[in-house]
């Protein structure tokens, strides 16, 4: 990538937004799209054109695909959306700040509660606020988590590498035991509470009308996804984004250029957290039901595979590698018709339920080994290849 | 008082099987820098091989071979998974055994079967009495052989020139290896150790109650001790494992006088919030050595 800067001072890039600088307007060079004749146009969250064109074409796609495809695999589908909103923001804690969290689940089950809590009926068994608005809720569950992140953080912001994710897999576990106490809040083990009731506008979108229910909450998860998405891209790229940047390549360093690194690594898992409320907040919605088992290290390791496996540090890696491991319980069912010693009864070995779990500790193993930098890395590949096609450099 | 100490000698024993896990930890640590997630597997894979040899080789014969077998496969691991990967970001590393920890306790899991599976030792639940105090035979044995260990790793780290040569990798890779140490073989044997240390301590956790599908979680409970002790102190893990065994006893027994409105034992979260104190106080653990940033 080439950058051309000609009036080199006048266009500093401006973070806060307020003083936009008044540099000539950038053009772009027809027939040369790597060319960026501004600092901003280097910057902008799709700068070329194929980049523009394949996102539109990617959200049309995944905006249509409920009317070819069938109702359970777009529950699946849909359920890979929310883990993305999740996956997403561990990788901007993990990928973009090099903070390890095996403490991802924590903040999904706070997220989760909280909703729930907003959303639920009064006068039911569990607590319950009765605001069934889905923005309220969903910002409810996501908020919570935040300030959840907030209490944690300065612990963990005092402790770096592995230390850091020893103490967050100790939050899993003294979490999964408030959740679980918690009764009035999660109806205690085994049992759980509903999950919020997604009404927008006065209409249940669980309830079958002119579209599935499947289909309604696939929209309403892809809505989601794409707003949380395109905000992460947008902290990425900014002073927050290179701060972060700066903290995961050399802490001391970016603590001699001014770069504060307490108030960084609280921001990372602030955000980090908000991220995983808005994911544990949508997570059950389609399943009704939902009980403090689900919030164990299994979910976090979950997490950090939808990460390492999609790509550290992308925004679509992270999308990439959430869809992949939610489809993974789909993929393993089918494996017993291609692989015949594998057996799908559960008193059986080895059965599907055991090939799946340690298809994620596989799929961990491999791709740091073999692909590093996750499908993100495979897709970077793919392109650079037919970029320089016939050229093999 | 005798409750008092019941639970004390309760958190001994368990306390020592945290120390043979937290030992596998630190040996493990000190060569690579790296803390192996991998250890909660090996313990349940050596607990449930042992608990097939032994009607073939009797309980001690099945506890040599068992704890050498997995000291194997720990070698292995590290050989083709772990490797490949020295000189990466440490995280990636660690992950890294996330994944094989998973792979694993899979595997092994698949063994456990349905009928109640016990590793055939000839303690169960059997107590002697020291004063008024009822002992468990099972917490004697496994403290004794923490003992007899630890005893012989110092003695190893101490005489012997491989032991030496652990100790100068630890301190020096790059020295050492200038020296004509095989960091490598460091690697692998500190990774045989603590699948071994790790295979050991699962014979001990699995005295007198079957193994279950959820019996790795006892080896999570390590992870605190190691943090408590200081990821590379071999001391501090000993003292913490007690501390924390103990810690962890103490407050199983004395939930209700404690926390009379908590339905569920507190007792499994004790090390993980003494975790929390001690680093909010110490981040480096209590025996941990201070790490020095040169810019």
């Amino acid at each position: 990538m080439t950058m051309v800067s000609p009036q080199k001072g006048s266009q500093q890039p401006s973070d806060r937004g307020a003083a936009r600088p008044t540099a000539p307007r950038s053009r772009r060079v027809w027939g040369r799209p790597d060319l960026y004749t501004s600092y901003r146009q280097d910057m902008a969250m799709l700068n070329t054109r194929p980049k523009q064109l394949g996102v539109l074409a990617i959200v049309v796609v995944a905006a249509i695909l409920p009317f070819v495809t069938s109702d359970d695999l777009l529950k699946i589908l849909g359920t890979g959306l929310v883990l993305s909103i999740g996956a997403i923001g561990l990788n901007l804690l993990v990928g973009y700040a090099g903070q390890v969290s095996l403490g991802h689940a924590f903040f999904v089950g706070v997220g989760a509660y909280a909703a729930s809590a907003i959303a639920g009926d009064p006068e039911g068994r569990y607590i319950g606020f009765g605001v069934d608005i889905v923005p309220v809720w969903i910002l409810g569950g996501g908020i919570a988590a935040a300030v959840a992140g907030a209490i944690v953080a300065p612990i963990a912001t005092r402790l770096r590498g592995l230390y850091l994710a020893i103490v967050t897999l100790g939050l899993v576990v003294i979490g999964g035991y408030i959740f679980t106490e918690w009764r009035d809040l999660s109806g205690g083990a085994q049992v759980g509470r509903e999950a919020p009731q997604p009404v927008i506008l006065g209409s249940d979108l669980t309830v079958d009308g002119a579209f599935t229910q499947e289909q309604k909450l696939y929209w309403l998860f892809l809505v989601v996804l794409v707003i949380t998405a395109v905000l992460a891209r947008n902290v990425a790229r900014s002073r927050v984004g290179r701060a972060l940047a700066a903290v995961r390549d050399r802490d001391v360093a970016a603590g001699v250029m001014g770069v504060e690194l307490g108030r960084y690594k609280l921001i990372a898992f602030v955000l980090s957290s908000f991220f995983a409320g808005v994911c544990g907040s949508l997570l059950f919605v389609a399943n009704g039901v939902f009980g403090p088992e689900r919030f164990t290290l299994l979910l976090s390791v979950q997490f950090i595979a939808m990460v390492l496996i999609g790509g550290v540090a992308t925004v679509s890696g992270s999308i990439m590698g959430a869809m992949l491991i939610a489809l993974l319980p789909r993929i393993s069912a089918e494996l017993p018709s291609f692989l015949p010693f594998i057996t799908s009864a559960a008193n059986e070995h080895p059965n599907i339920f055991e090939v799946e779990i340690a298809l994620y500790g596989a799929l961990i193993v491999i791709f740091l080994l073999f692909e590093p930098r996750g499908l993100f890395g495979i897709w970077v590949r793919i392109r650079t290849y037919w970029k320089s096609f016939p050229f093999s450099y | 008082m005798t409750g008092f100490l019941t639970a004390v000698s309760g958190g001994l024993g368990q306390g020592a099987i945290y120390v043979l896990l937290a030992l596998g930890f630190v040996i493990i640590y000190k060569s690579m820098k790296v803390v192996s997630f991998a250890q909660p597997a090996f313990m349940m894979a050596g607990a449930i091989l042992v608990s097939y040899l032994t009607p073939r080789f009797g309980f001690a014969g099945a506890v040599i071979v068992g704890t050498i077998s997995i000291g194997l496969v720990a070698l292995a691991v590290e050989r083709i998974a772990i490797r490949p990967m020295v000189g990466k970001a440490v995280f990636v590393i660690a992950i890294i055994t996330i994944g094989v920890d998973i792979v694993v306790r899979v595997v092994a899991g698949a063994f456990v079967g349905t009928d109640p599976l016990l590793v055939g030792d000839p303690w169960g639940l059997d107590t002697v009495s020291i004063g008024d105090v009822q002992v468990q035979q099972r917490h004697i044995a496994a403290l004794v052989a923490m003992i007899v260990v630890v005893v012989a790793l110092m003695l190893f780290f101490r005489f012997s020139s491989m032991g030496l040569a652990m100790r100068a990798a630890a301190l020096d890779q790059e020295a050492a290896m200038a020296q004509g140490v095989s960091v490598g073989a460091v690697f692998a044997l500190s990774w045989a150790l603590a699948g071994g240390l790790a295979a050991l301590a699962g014979v001990f956790a699995a005295a007198g109650n079957p193994i279950d599908q959820t019996f790795w979680v006892v080896a999570l409970a390590a992870l605190p001790v190691i943090i408590v002790g200081g990821l590379d102190s071999l001391g501090g893990a000993v003292v913490a494992g007690l501390l924390v065994g103990v810690v962890e006893s103490l407050v199983r027994a004395y939930h209700n006088d404690l926390f009379p409105n908590l339905a569920t034992n507190t007792g499994p979260l004790a090390p993980y919030v003494l975790m929390m104190v001690v680093l909010l106080v110490r981040p480096h653990g209590l025996f941990g050595t201070k790490e020095v940033e040169r810019v």
